[in-house]
């Protein structure tokens, strides 16, 4: 019987458009790209060159100082474009698919020791997907973390259904979570799932906690957090679920497998549902239909790139949404500040929405709804932040760049993603999240 | 909507370039006015809560509504009370429109013209924190105040106050305040005198007032008293505080007293701590721990009871003056207050522990609640300082248990 952890801070954004609880078939994708700039923190050494012919699962980068985690291709076919930024830095490598399923055999895992596990995953593509705390990177494959974590669930707006994303694929899981046990130090294997949902109840090897309450639960760093918080100089490392799932799939079939689940969503969606695909694959081909002018997000609302309808699903995406943009400049009495606001969203009760039932779904657009300023109303950050951490304080000191407060505040704890929720309740509408991966950053770079 | 945002979209050109280019904080300030611009997130999350610092302001102002429209009648009420003359609702209304409506004008007029100024000179967008400050500052104002007194003291206060530190946002005292506090150390004498009732320097002037009527304030005549034990205290002072006196506890919770403007009622005051409370723009912590400290204050004076003024209950002691006033509209500032929840806690406690500690030992600061939200103001930072001190230092004992 796992414990079961009550995250009270927080909020659920009911979206319109959820997704159906069916999972479809994408047609395959031509055009599939990975893109180096879905791994913070990795800067990519091309392993081919334009032109050039890759199976699915032979390398298309690697990282300049973690050499041997290799970034695979997802697909079988002709690399087409190295896309270049500012620089020159690599924004993504686009692959044309041929559309067979030729792929690098690295051999089934026969069992071994540890390094050789490691070295086996990196190789293969497999290890890309793992993170670490802190900084919220590309895990080092030369540490040993003192416990691996495996979020269930995901808790954010129109996310993918747990049940769904694992159907048929529990063996796979079982066999990643497995060698997720040989990689992890004396904290072991910890999977956070959803309280009441019983999906994930069936495994082993791990701990699994159940979390209750609204997003951000299913955050891992919201997991690690009310389980065993990191403390300077600890490592721990997390890894999706259907990263897992692929881990688990390259390790029986010696085959790098990059498929992924999506949930499609979003009040600009036609026909919201579950989809079954590659990471990479090009958001057109996968016949993702948006109504005309919407933003199409690869990731969540909160978290996720504008990809528009020719680009890709990110590296870590589970989930497309389209949402309406919000150019249209509103007016004061009919939507703007002195509107009465039967439709917008709000977390302060500043709008009478607060006295609907919470089950009531909006749609809400991109617009920032306000001007940037300076901080001014506080508590608001704390009411949606579950953690022993002043958000604040350390967004403040991460604006003036002070290590040593970022540090004692608790900054090896959190990844940009923790503060999602923040950034989307600020009446200053702050930048929150991209402000926390500079300070990940700055204190990546300072500590060498 | 749309003819109005074409006006504005076709005069835009002019004041982006050319002649009227120095004119564009002005014109920026009234286009996102009227228009919440189409801004769109462009980083990190793409859906935003609805609220912007306009609502909240504006939420603030109206929570302030009841003190103004009480406030303006109760100048009527105690103007004509001053010549025992009886009055409707409306002759008492046109008094107090003519007092306080000239207050507000003056206000906003010297505050957001300092406030354009600076934007300007900035080349930021002007910040909505003056539409608040601005009305407070009308509602703590004396009846009789000089207008010139009024302009001076704005300026002073959003320009030393506000802006010198960075504008809204960047404040260490409540500037509403600061422009009270500088009226009281840089005209005493005026402020101390017969200024709390419409004309009645001139009433009395002309012999017009009903007899043995001072004008003065409540916390006025306490602290006349002062000094002398207990039982030595004028009788006649201490009998305006009893059932049926000019103070008693219910005129004093409904307003029917002199005070400034927007204070005296502290139901006004109340229904604007439920509006605060209710959509959450005001704290709730600093408003109940303020109402906590300023009772736990009289009643530790009670037990004293080293003279009359000590002897007053807890709850009269809160419902007079400008306690109330200063709990809901000055405490709850969200900027210059306590920002951690549980500083939040302290800051209020002391603020109305001090309240009512200061207005009983120091007579020659009648209002303690300005002082003691001022104090509190500067050692907010100090507060949260100890709290968030408290965090690390549990976090470095969870390090410390974890490598040991």
């Amino acid at each position: 019987m796992s414990k079961t952890l009550r995250i009270k801070k927080g909020v659920d954004i009911r979206l319109t458009g959820e997704p159906a609880l069916t999972c479809g078939e994408a047609p395959r994708p031509k055009v599939v790209a990975v893109q180096p700039t879905d791994f913070p923190g990795v800067t990519p050494k091309l392993a081919v060159k334009e032109g050039a012919q890759v199976q699915a699962g032979e390398a298309l980068f690697y990282d300049k100082t973690c050499t041997s985690v290799m970034f695979a291709s997802p697909v079988s076919g002709t690399v087409k474009e190295v896309i270049r930024g500012a620089k020159r830095r690599i924004l993504a490598v686009v692959v044309d698919a041929d559309g067979s399923d030729n792929a690098k055999d690295f051999g089934a895992w026969n069992g071994g020791d540890r390094d050789a596990l490691v070295a086996h995953l990196a190789a293969g593509g497999a290890f890309a997907t793992m993170r670490q705390r802190p900084f919220d990177v590309l895990a080092n494959p030369a540490d040993t973390p003192r416990a691996i974590y495996v979020s269930g669930f995901d808790s954010a707006p129109l996310a993918a259904d747990t049940g769904v994303v694992v159907e048929g694929r529990m063996d796979d899981l079982q066999r990643g979570i497995d060698a997720l046990g040989m990689l992890a130090g004396p904290g072991g294997v910890h999977v956070g799932t959803r309280a009441g949902d019983n999906t994930l109840a069936g495994l082993n090897g791990c701990t699994t906690t159940a979390f209750n309450g609204p997003h951000p639960a299913g955050n891992v760093g919201v997991q690690i957090h009310h389980t065993a918080p990191i403390n300077k100089g600890e490592v721990i490392w997390t890894m999706g679920l259907q990263d897992v799932i692929n881990l688990g799939s390259f390790l029986r079939t010696g085959r790098y497998s990059a498929e992924r689940v999506v949930a499609l969503g979003g009040s600009e969606m036609n026909d919201p549902r579950h989809i079954r695909t590659v990471a990479g694959a090009k958001l057109s081909d996968l016949g993702v239909q948006a109504n005309a002018g919407a933003r199409v997000i690869s990731g969540s609302v909160l978290t996720g790139t504008s990809a528009g309808a020719e680009g890709y699903l990110g590296a870590f995406a589970t989930q497309v949404v389209a949402l309406p943009e919000g150019h249209d400049p509103k007016f004061l009495l009919t939507e703007g500040w002195l509107s009465p606001g039967l439709n917008k969203f709000s977390m302060s009760r500043a709008y009478p929405t607060w006295l609907m039932p919470k089950s009531k779904q909006y749609t809400l657009d991109t617009n920032q709804n306000g001007e940037d300023r300076a901080f001014v109303v506080s508590g608001q950050y704390e009411a949606v932040f579950p953690f022993d951490i002043f958000p604040v304080h350390l967004v403040k000191s991460i604006m003036v760049n002070d290590i040593d407060a970022m540090e004692k505040l608790g900054i090896y704890e959190v990844a940009p993603e923790d503060f999602a929720l923040c950034e989307f309740v600020c009446t200053s509408k702050i930048p929150v999240q991209s402000i926390v991966r500079d300070g990940l950053d700055a204190l990546k770079v300072e500590l060498g | 909507m749309k003819a109005i945002h074409n006006l504005i979209q076709s005069i835009k050109p002019h004041f982006e370039e050319g002649k009227l280019s120095r004119f564009w904080v002005v014109f920026d300030s009234l286009e996102t006015f009227a228009f919440t611009p189409g801004h769109v997130t462009h980083s990190g999350a793409h859906i935003r809560d609805g609220i912007d610092l306009k609502r909240t302001m504006f939420l603030v102002i109206v929570a302030m509504v009841p003190c103004l429209l009480f406030g303006m009648w109760n100048i009527g009420h105690q103007y004509h009370l001053s010549l025992g003359q009886t009055s409707d609702l409306l002759a008492n209304v046109l008094v107090g429109a003519w007092k306080v409506i000239p207050l507000i004008v003056v206000s906003y007029g010297v505050g957001l013209g300092i406030e354009f100024l600076f934007a300007g000179m900035r080349g930021h967008s002007i910040n909505e924190g003056y539409l608040v400050s601005g009305m407070l500052i009308p509602l703590i104002m004396p009846v009789d105040v000089p207008l010139w007194m009024v302009a001076l003291a704005v300026a002073f206060a959003v320009v030393v106050a506000k802006e010198v530190f960075g504008g809204t946002g960047m404040n260490i005292l409540n500037v509403a305040l600061t422009a009270r506090a500088f009226l009281f150390f840089a005209y005493p004498k005026q402020l101390s005198g017969e200024i709390w009732i419409h004309d009645v320097a001139a009433s009395k002037a002309g012999g017009m007032l009903v007899d043995g009527y001072t004008g003065a304030t409540a916390l006025g005549h306490l602290a006349g008293t002062v000094g002398t034990a207990a039982d030595q205290a004028s009788a006649a002072t201490m009998s305006l505080f009893a059932d049926g006196g000019m103070f008693s506890l219910s005129n004093c919770f409904l307003g029917l007293i002199p005070g400034s403007v927007g204070e005296t009622s502290a139901l006004a005051c109340l229904i604007g701590a439920a509006v605060l409370i209710w959509t959450g723009i005001g704290s709730w912590r600093i408003i109940a721990s303020f109402l906590a400290g300023g009772l736990v204050m009289g009643f530790l004076f009670n037990l004293i009871g080293a003279n009359a003024y000590m002897t007053i209950s807890p709850i009269h002691q809160v419902v007079m003056g400008g306690f109330m006033f200063g709990m809901v509209f000055m405490a709850t500032d969200p900027v210059s207050a306590a920002q951690t929840n549980t500083g939040k806690l302290w800051y209020g406690f002391f603020g109305g522990l001090f309240s009512i500690m200061i207005r009983v030992f120091n007579p020659a600061y009648p209002e303690g609640v300005m002082m003691a939200i001022l104090f509190m103001n500067v050692m907010a930072p100090l507060i949260d300082h100890y709290v968030i001190e408290a965090n690390i230092k549990r976090r470095e004992k969870r390090l410390t248990a974890a490598t040991a």
